[in-house]
């Protein structure tokens, strides 16, 4: 697996496209790797191995140059559920000392296997062996060679043809794969604006940290300009340096320092929402404020499991989990719902949402930490739920 | 006779739903079984059927809220754990409820037996409760199969003894 190198999935001169395979995941000798569910492509020079769509736009994927196979071997596994399928060993020289870095700076193995979900094609499989036996890279490496001796090109030429030239089924599979290819070049072509603004993304994020700062300071002069306000509340949004998987060899260590952003900045906002948050809340806004670098909810969840200090997650009994500050009281919830209520007479769950500006989930928390304080209690009708004062226990004991 | 009073729970909409709060049920609970028995003893019955749905007692029209079945079974079941109901199908969905519990009913009738200088003889089950010496009493129009489980249990006392004339009941005190 070290003998691999970054690189950006081009043909070079003299190269070309060979065969490909999808579904294919890597193994380091006999370790499972998490290079899973990949797409493979060999030309007469080089292996690529891609996150599905990487190869097609260009990107910077794993690239091991076929120099270093020794030999291909090939081993059977069957298990129950999959039946019989054919992984590929290739045998590897050790690494060069000058080579560029790849995913995997040292490796005991010296051999890496392929394996699919339904074992690689035969077509991969036999493509790979014409190629290695053909090894065109020798005789390109060395352009003099090649123009000195017309010779061996011609051999060349001829172990190409070889290998490219197919008929019938595999011919045309072949034909139309080309035309793919061409279709997905001319993706990576267009995305490349994107890859550009993927760049600037930082300095973006910089000048508008910027222009924040100013508008803060301006803040304290005019703070009844609207206009002001408004544009401080959409860049009070925005995390300078959002914290990433990449910076992190531990989990723990990640999740850790995720906490402890998200709750920098949630503490106002929440502050802001009466004390309580609902984590679909707080993932719309955390995510909205990370712009590019996108939480997935699972982090998200196991971040929030790590809070400590002022804001804490909180699982209702009835499973719904929140964000809650720790100065937050069931006692002072149920009090102040219980003053709305009183104040209203009766109040449904989304008349209270609709008074607080909170959620519906939310405002039926807020009725049943007050009930089970025995601040109110419900009516249960054709009309639906409303929560009353509880006069029940009120009168009877005052 | 004279309008009943309801308390003001019944107009009062979540006193018609059961709570989930143990405090705030326990006294809704209580307020029911005694407005079951103050309502029966209005109208001056001892039974009633679970399924009798448009019985004022369950349902308040005037602010359209009514009892479940499960809730008013709760209620008598309630009655049941302070002797003042008793269930008289399987289904439990007919019950014949006491004002008193059978215990006082029997002392009631045994201190008025004692008071009146009536141990030792014999009187019919009429006589006690709607005889016409009894009217000022409590357990005058008492329902006679009521008074007969009254005075069985009192009979378990050794405080008297039932004797079984025609197909009507006379019982002896002691």
């Amino acid at each position: 697996m070290n003998r691999f190198v970054y690189e950006q999935a081009r043909l070079v001169e003299s190269e070309s496209f060979v065969s490909r395979d999808r579904n294919v995941k890597i193994y380091d000798g006999d370790q499972k790797t998490d290079f899973e569910d990949g797409e493979v492509v060999l030309t007469t020079h080089r292996l690529f191995w891609g996150r599905p769509g990487e190869i097609a736009r260009a990107a910077v994927t794993l690239c091991l140059p076929l120099s270093y196979v020794l030999s291909l071997s090939e081993e059977e596994t069957t298990s129950n559920f999959f039946g019989r399928k054919t992984r590929i060993i290739m045998h590897l020289r050790p690494p060069d000392v000058n080579k560029a870095p790849g995913p995997l700076d040292t490796s005991r193995a010296a051999h890496i296997k392929l394996s699919g979900k339904n074992g690689l094609s035969v077509e991969f499989h036999s493509a790979l062996r014409e190629t290695l036996t053909a090894k065109v890279w020798e005789i390109s490496l060395t352009n003099e060679t090649i123009l000195k001796s017309p010779a061996p090109l011609g051999n060349v030429n001829d172990r190409l043809a070889r290998i490219q030239k197919r008929t019938g089924i595999g011919g045309i599979e072949r034909h139309l794969e080309a035309k793919a290819k061409a279709t997905d070049e001319n993706i990576a072509l267009a995305f490349q604006d994107l890859s550009v603004l993927m760049a600037m993304a930082k300095d973006m994020v910089g000048i508008s940290k910027s222009i924040s700062s100013k508008i803060r300071e301006q803040k304290g002069e005019i703070s009844d300009d609207e206009t002001v306000r408004f544009k401080s509340y959409l860049l009070s949004l925005g995390i300078d340096d959002p914290v990433t998987r990449d910076n992190f060899t531990s989990n723990t260590a990640y999740f850790n320092s995720l906490a402890q952003q998200i709750c920098e900045m949630l503490l106002d906002p929440i502050e802001e929402h009466g004390g309580m948050m609902s984590l679909a809340d707080v993932y719309c806004r955390v995510n909205r404020a990370r712009g590019l670098e996108l939480l997935s909810p699972e982090d998200l969840l196991h971040a929030c499991e790590q809070l400590r200090g002022p804001i804490k997650l909180r699982r209702f009994p009835s499973g719904a989990m929140v964000l809650q500050l720790e100065s937050h009281d069931d006692e002072l919830i149920a009090i102040d719902t219980l003053e709305k209520v009183t104040a209203a007479e009766s109040l449904a769950v989304e008349e209270l949402a609709k008074q607080l500006g909170i959620s519906l989930l939310l405002a039926k928390e807020r009725f049943l930490v007050a009930e089970r304080l025995g601040k109110v209690c419900r009516d249960e009708s054709v009309e639906g739920l409303r929560f009353y004062p509880n006069l029940l226990l009120e009168r009877s004991t005052g | 006779m004279a309008e009943f009073q309801w308390p003001w729970e019944y107009t009062f909409p979540p006193f018609f739903t059961l709570q989930t709060h143990d405090e705030t049920r326990q006294q809704q609970l209580k307020v029911w079984s005694d407005l079951f028995l103050k309502y029966l003893k209005h109208t001056n019955q001892f039974l009633l059927g679970i399924n009798d749905q448009n019985l004022p007692l369950f349902c308040n029209e005037s602010i359209k809220r009514r009892l479940s079945s499960e809730l008013i079974l709760l209620i008598l079941e309630h009655l049941q754990s302070t002797g003042h109901a008793a269930p008289l199908d399987k289904r439990r969905q007919e019950w014949q409820v006491y004002w008193y519990t059978l215990e006082e009913y029997g002392n009631m009738v045994y201190d008025w037996i004692q008071e009146t200088g009536q141990t030792n003889s014999i009187c019919t089950l009429y006589e006690i409760a709607l005889g016409e010496s009894t009217t000022q009493l409590d357990f005058h129009g008492v329902d006679e199969a009521v008074l007969l489980k009254a005075l069985r249990l009192l009979e378990e006392k050794g405080k008297c003894e039932l004797i079984e004339m025609d197909g009507s009941h006379g019982v002896k005190f002691f």
